[in-house]
Protein backbone atom coordinates (compact mmCIF):
# COMPACT_ATOMS: atom_id res chain seq x y z
CA UNK A 1 0.00 0.00 0.00
CA UNK A 2 2.56 2.45 0.96
CA UNK A 3 4.22 2.16 -2.35
CA UNK A 4 0.97 2.87 -4.36
CA UNK A 5 0.33 5.96 -1.87
CA UNK A 6 3.87 7.86 -2.85
CA UNK A 7 3.29 6.97 -6.38
CA UNK A 8 -0.06 8.78 -6.75
CA UNK A 9 1.11 11.46 -4.32
CA UNK A 10 2.81 13.54 -7.45
CA UNK A 11 -0.62 12.85 -9.03
CA UNK A 12 -3.98 14.13 -7.26
CA UNK A 13 -6.16 13.06 -10.34
CA UNK A 14 -5.50 9.32 -8.83
CA UNK A 15 -4.92 9.84 -5.18
CA UNK A 16 -8.58 9.09 -4.39
CA UNK A 17 -9.68 6.63 -6.70
CA UNK A 18 -7.53 4.59 -9.70
CA UNK A 19 -8.61 5.41 -13.23
CA UNK A 20 -11.10 3.16 -14.89
CA UNK A 21 -9.47 0.31 -17.03
CA UNK A 22 -9.63 1.18 -20.59
CA UNK A 23 -11.94 -0.86 -22.74
CA UNK A 24 -9.39 -2.80 -24.93
CA UNK A 25 -7.33 -3.81 -21.83
CA UNK A 26 -10.10 -5.09 -19.97
CA UNK A 27 -11.24 -7.08 -23.05
CA UNK A 28 -8.14 -8.92 -23.08
CA UNK A 29 -7.99 -9.85 -19.34
CA UNK A 30 -11.27 -11.30 -19.71
CA UNK A 31 -10.27 -13.13 -23.06
CA UNK A 32 -7.53 -14.62 -20.74
CA UNK A 33 -9.92 -15.43 -17.68
CA UNK A 34 -12.37 -16.97 -19.62
CA UNK A 35 -10.15 -19.34 -21.18
CA UNK A 36 -7.92 -20.36 -18.13
CA UNK A 37 -11.17 -20.88 -16.37
CA UNK A 38 -12.48 -23.55 -18.75
CA UNK A 39 -9.37 -24.97 -19.53
CA UNK A 40 -8.02 -25.52 -15.50
CA UNK A 41 -11.42 -25.36 -13.68
CA UNK A 42 -10.27 -21.73 -11.80
CA UNK A 43 -11.88 -18.83 -11.56
CA UNK A 44 -9.16 -17.07 -13.35
CA UNK A 45 -8.34 -14.88 -10.44
CA UNK A 46 -4.79 -15.99 -10.76
CA UNK A 47 -4.44 -14.39 -14.40
CA UNK A 48 -6.98 -11.24 -13.15
CA UNK A 49 -5.55 -9.74 -9.88
CA UNK A 50 -1.79 -9.60 -11.05
CA UNK A 51 -3.23 -8.05 -14.71
CA UNK A 52 -5.45 -5.58 -12.84
CA UNK A 53 -2.52 -4.54 -10.71
CA UNK A 54 0.10 -4.88 -13.30
CA UNK A 55 -2.45 -2.82 -16.16
CA UNK A 56 -5.02 -0.49 -14.86
CA UNK A 57 -3.10 0.32 -11.95
CA UNK A 58 -5.21 -1.30 -9.27
CA UNK A 59 -4.47 -1.40 -5.35
CA UNK A 60 -4.44 -5.00 -4.62
CA UNK A 61 -7.33 -5.13 -2.34
CA UNK A 62 -9.56 -3.46 -5.56
CA UNK A 63 -8.11 -6.51 -7.55
CA UNK A 64 -9.16 -8.93 -5.92
CA UNK A 65 -12.77 -7.63 -4.83
CA UNK A 66 -13.05 -7.10 -8.82
CA UNK A 67 -11.34 -10.20 -9.90
CA UNK A 68 -13.80 -12.21 -7.53
CA UNK A 69 -17.29 -10.47 -8.70
CA UNK A 70 -16.39 -10.96 -12.25
CA UNK A 71 -15.31 -14.76 -11.87
CA UNK A 72 -19.29 -14.71 -10.84
CA UNK A 73 -19.90 -14.37 -14.66
CA UNK A 74 -16.92 -16.23 -15.96
CA UNK A 75 -17.61 -19.29 -13.92
CA UNK A 76 -21.30 -19.67 -14.72
CA UNK A 77 -20.57 -18.94 -18.31
CA UNK A 78 -18.10 -22.32 -18.16
CA UNK A 79 -20.25 -23.82 -16.36
CA UNK A 80 -23.04 -24.26 -18.78
CA UNK A 81 -21.03 -24.94 -21.76
CA UNK A 82 -19.33 -27.85 -19.60
CA UNK A 83 -22.83 -28.82 -18.57
CA UNK A 84 -24.29 -28.96 -22.38
CA UNK A 85 -21.46 -30.78 -22.89
CA UNK A 86 -21.96 -33.44 -20.21
CA UNK A 87 -19.25 -32.75 -17.97
CA UNK A 88 -20.37 -31.30 -14.66
CA UNK A 89 -21.51 -33.53 -11.87
CA UNK A 90 -23.99 -31.38 -10.36
CA UNK A 91 -24.67 -33.16 -6.92
CA UNK A 92 -20.69 -33.20 -6.16
CA UNK A 93 -20.30 -29.54 -7.17
CA UNK A 94 -22.48 -29.04 -3.82
CA UNK A 95 -20.63 -30.95 -1.28
CA UNK A 96 -17.30 -29.30 -1.61
CA UNK A 97 -19.12 -25.82 -2.84
CA UNK A 98 -21.58 -25.33 0.14
CA UNK A 99 -19.11 -25.93 2.80
CA UNK A 100 -16.51 -23.60 0.56
CA UNK A 101 -19.12 -20.72 1.60
CA UNK A 102 -18.81 -21.18 5.12
CA UNK A 103 -15.89 -20.93 4.67
CA UNK A 104 -15.32 -18.00 1.97
CA UNK A 105 -16.87 -15.52 4.78
CA UNK A 106 -14.62 -16.43 7.51
CA UNK A 107 -11.79 -16.18 5.04
CA UNK A 108 -12.89 -12.60 3.99
CA UNK A 109 -13.14 -11.92 8.19
CA UNK A 110 -9.99 -13.30 9.17
CA UNK A 111 -7.55 -11.38 6.11
CA UNK A 112 -7.23 -8.15 7.80
CA UNK A 113 -6.35 -10.10 11.15
CA UNK A 114 -3.95 -12.81 10.16
CA UNK A 115 -0.47 -11.87 9.36
CA UNK A 116 -0.22 -14.09 6.29
CA UNK A 117 3.33 -13.90 5.45
CA UNK A 118 4.06 -17.50 6.48
CA UNK A 119 0.53 -18.45 6.11
CA UNK A 120 1.30 -17.36 2.20
CA UNK A 121 4.40 -19.59 2.18
CA UNK A 122 2.63 -22.40 3.80
CA UNK A 123 -0.38 -22.37 1.12
CA UNK A 124 2.55 -22.28 -1.45
CA UNK A 125 4.28 -25.03 -0.43
CA UNK A 126 0.84 -26.98 -0.45
CA UNK A 127 0.22 -26.19 -3.89
CA UNK A 128 3.67 -27.10 -5.07
CA UNK A 129 3.42 -30.93 -3.05
CA UNK A 130 0.07 -31.21 -5.29
CA UNK A 131 0.90 -30.66 -8.26
CA UNK A 132 3.92 -32.87 -7.85
CA UNK A 133 1.61 -34.98 -7.08
CA UNK A 134 -0.76 -34.71 -10.10
CA UNK A 135 2.40 -35.06 -12.33
CA UNK A 136 2.71 -38.72 -11.04
CA UNK A 137 0.77 -41.27 -13.08
CA UNK B 1 -17.00 -43.80 2.09
CA UNK B 2 -18.04 -41.43 5.09
CA UNK B 3 -14.71 -40.34 5.93
CA UNK B 4 -14.15 -39.57 2.38
CA UNK B 5 -16.91 -37.46 2.86
CA UNK B 6 -15.92 -35.63 5.43
CA UNK B 7 -12.21 -34.73 4.44
CA UNK B 8 -14.32 -33.50 1.10
CA UNK B 9 -16.48 -31.34 3.21
CA UNK B 10 -13.45 -30.21 5.08
CA UNK B 11 -11.32 -29.13 1.75
CA UNK B 12 -14.34 -27.75 0.57
CA UNK B 13 -13.89 -25.23 3.80
CA UNK B 14 -10.78 -24.82 3.25
CA UNK B 15 -10.91 -23.98 -0.52
CA UNK B 16 -13.48 -21.02 0.61
CA UNK B 17 -11.15 -19.97 3.44
CA UNK B 18 -8.01 -19.54 0.85
CA UNK B 19 -10.27 -18.00 -1.59
CA UNK B 20 -11.33 -15.51 0.85
CA UNK B 21 -7.68 -14.72 2.69
CA UNK B 22 -5.72 -14.62 -0.75
CA UNK B 23 -8.03 -14.05 -3.28
CA UNK B 24 -7.02 -17.33 -5.68
CA UNK B 25 -8.13 -20.53 -4.54
CA UNK B 26 -11.55 -22.19 -4.75
CA UNK B 27 -10.55 -23.84 -7.69
CA UNK B 28 -6.95 -24.61 -7.27
CA UNK B 29 -8.48 -26.74 -4.33
CA UNK B 30 -11.95 -28.18 -5.71
CA UNK B 31 -10.00 -29.73 -8.69
CA UNK B 32 -7.53 -31.78 -6.87
CA UNK B 33 -10.39 -33.06 -4.52
CA UNK B 34 -12.46 -34.09 -6.76
CA UNK B 35 -9.56 -35.82 -9.05
CA UNK B 36 -7.42 -36.96 -6.90
CA UNK B 37 -9.59 -37.77 -3.83
CA UNK B 38 -13.19 -38.22 -5.25
CA UNK B 39 -11.81 -40.49 -8.90
CA UNK B 40 -13.24 -37.38 -11.17
CA UNK B 41 -11.87 -37.76 -14.81
CA UNK B 42 -9.72 -34.13 -15.02
CA UNK B 43 -12.31 -32.75 -17.54
CA UNK B 44 -15.18 -33.26 -15.20
CA UNK B 45 -12.89 -32.53 -12.04
CA UNK B 46 -12.49 -28.46 -14.04
CA UNK B 47 -16.37 -28.57 -14.65
CA UNK B 48 -17.84 -29.10 -11.94
CA UNK B 49 -15.03 -27.08 -10.10
CA UNK B 50 -16.37 -24.38 -12.08
CA UNK B 51 -20.23 -24.65 -10.86
CA UNK B 52 -19.13 -24.63 -7.18
CA UNK B 53 -16.71 -21.41 -7.89
CA UNK B 54 -20.50 -19.29 -8.53
CA UNK B 55 -22.01 -19.39 -5.11
CA UNK B 56 -18.10 -19.01 -3.31
CA UNK B 57 -17.13 -16.01 -5.49
CA UNK B 58 -20.70 -14.28 -5.63
CA UNK B 59 -20.47 -14.36 -1.49
CA UNK B 60 -17.52 -13.52 -1.55
CA UNK B 61 -17.45 -10.34 -3.84
CA UNK B 62 -20.63 -9.43 -1.59
CA UNK B 63 -19.03 -9.79 1.30
CA UNK B 64 -16.10 -7.19 -0.24
CA UNK B 65 -18.85 -5.08 -1.95
CA UNK B 66 -20.01 -3.58 1.39
CA UNK B 67 -16.53 -2.39 1.75
CA UNK B 68 -17.30 -0.70 -1.38
CA UNK B 69 -13.66 -2.25 -3.19
CA UNK B 70 -15.21 -3.98 -6.29
CA UNK B 71 -15.25 -1.35 -9.45
CA UNK B 72 -18.56 -3.02 -10.80
CA UNK B 73 -17.96 -1.58 -14.53
CA UNK B 74 -14.57 -3.01 -15.35
CA UNK B 75 -15.83 -6.09 -13.44
CA UNK B 76 -19.06 -6.85 -16.02
CA UNK B 77 -16.21 -5.73 -18.77
CA UNK B 78 -13.70 -8.69 -18.03
CA UNK B 79 -16.96 -10.68 -17.16
CA UNK B 80 -18.59 -10.16 -20.24
CA UNK B 81 -15.89 -10.81 -22.24
CA UNK B 82 -14.71 -13.64 -20.47
CA UNK B 83 -18.26 -15.47 -20.85
CA UNK B 84 -16.98 -15.63 -24.71
CA UNK B 85 -13.70 -17.31 -24.23
CA UNK B 86 -14.87 -19.11 -21.19
CA UNK B 87 -17.58 -21.40 -23.92
CA UNK B 88 -14.05 -21.22 -26.35
CA UNK B 89 -12.28 -22.90 -23.79
CA UNK B 90 -14.36 -25.64 -23.00
CA UNK B 91 -14.86 -26.58 -26.55
CA UNK B 92 -11.03 -27.24 -26.14
CA UNK B 93 -10.82 -29.09 -22.42
CA UNK B 94 -13.92 -31.33 -24.12
CA UNK B 95 -11.72 -32.38 -27.03
CA UNK B 96 -7.76 -32.12 -25.10
CA UNK B 97 -6.04 -35.49 -23.69
CA UNK B 98 -6.95 -35.97 -19.71
CA UNK B 99 -2.96 -36.39 -19.38
CA UNK B 100 -2.54 -32.93 -21.16
CA UNK B 101 -5.32 -31.45 -18.85
CA UNK B 102 -4.03 -32.91 -15.77
CA UNK B 103 -0.27 -31.58 -16.99
CA UNK B 104 -1.60 -28.23 -17.37
CA UNK B 105 -3.40 -28.32 -14.01
CA UNK B 106 -0.38 -29.36 -12.22
CA UNK B 107 2.08 -26.24 -13.73
CA UNK B 108 -0.82 -23.80 -13.10
CA UNK B 109 -0.23 -24.93 -9.46
CA UNK B 110 3.25 -24.05 -9.61
CA UNK B 111 2.78 -20.90 -11.33
CA UNK B 112 0.30 -19.64 -8.47
CA UNK B 113 2.68 -20.84 -5.81
CA UNK B 114 5.70 -18.77 -7.19
CA UNK B 115 2.91 -15.63 -7.77
CA UNK B 116 2.14 -16.04 -3.60
CA UNK B 117 5.59 -16.26 -2.91
CA UNK B 118 6.15 -13.23 -5.12
CA UNK B 119 3.28 -11.09 -3.80
CA UNK B 120 4.01 -12.13 0.20
CA UNK B 121 7.80 -10.52 -0.79
CA UNK B 122 6.57 -7.12 -2.17
CA UNK B 123 4.62 -6.92 1.08
CA UNK B 124 7.31 -7.67 3.14
CA UNK B 125 9.93 -5.37 1.11
CA UNK B 126 6.87 -2.76 2.01
CA UNK B 127 7.15 -3.43 5.71
CA UNK B 128 3.95 -3.95 7.29
CA UNK B 129 2.29 -4.81 3.86
CA UNK B 130 -1.21 -5.62 3.01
Amino acid sequence: MRRSETVTASDPSTASAPRAGGLATLAVIGLAAGLMASLFGVGGGIVVVPLLILLVRYDARAATATSLAAIVVTAAAGTAAHGVLGNVHWGTAALVGIPAMAGVAAGVALKDRVSNRALTHGFAALLVAVAVRMLLP
Amino acid sequence: MIAEAVLVIALGVAAGLVAGLFGVGGGIIFVPTLSVILGLAQLDAEATSLLAIVPVAALGSWRQARAGTVRWRDAGIIGAVSAASAVGGALLADAAPERLLRAGFALLLLATAAQLVARARRAGDRGAGS
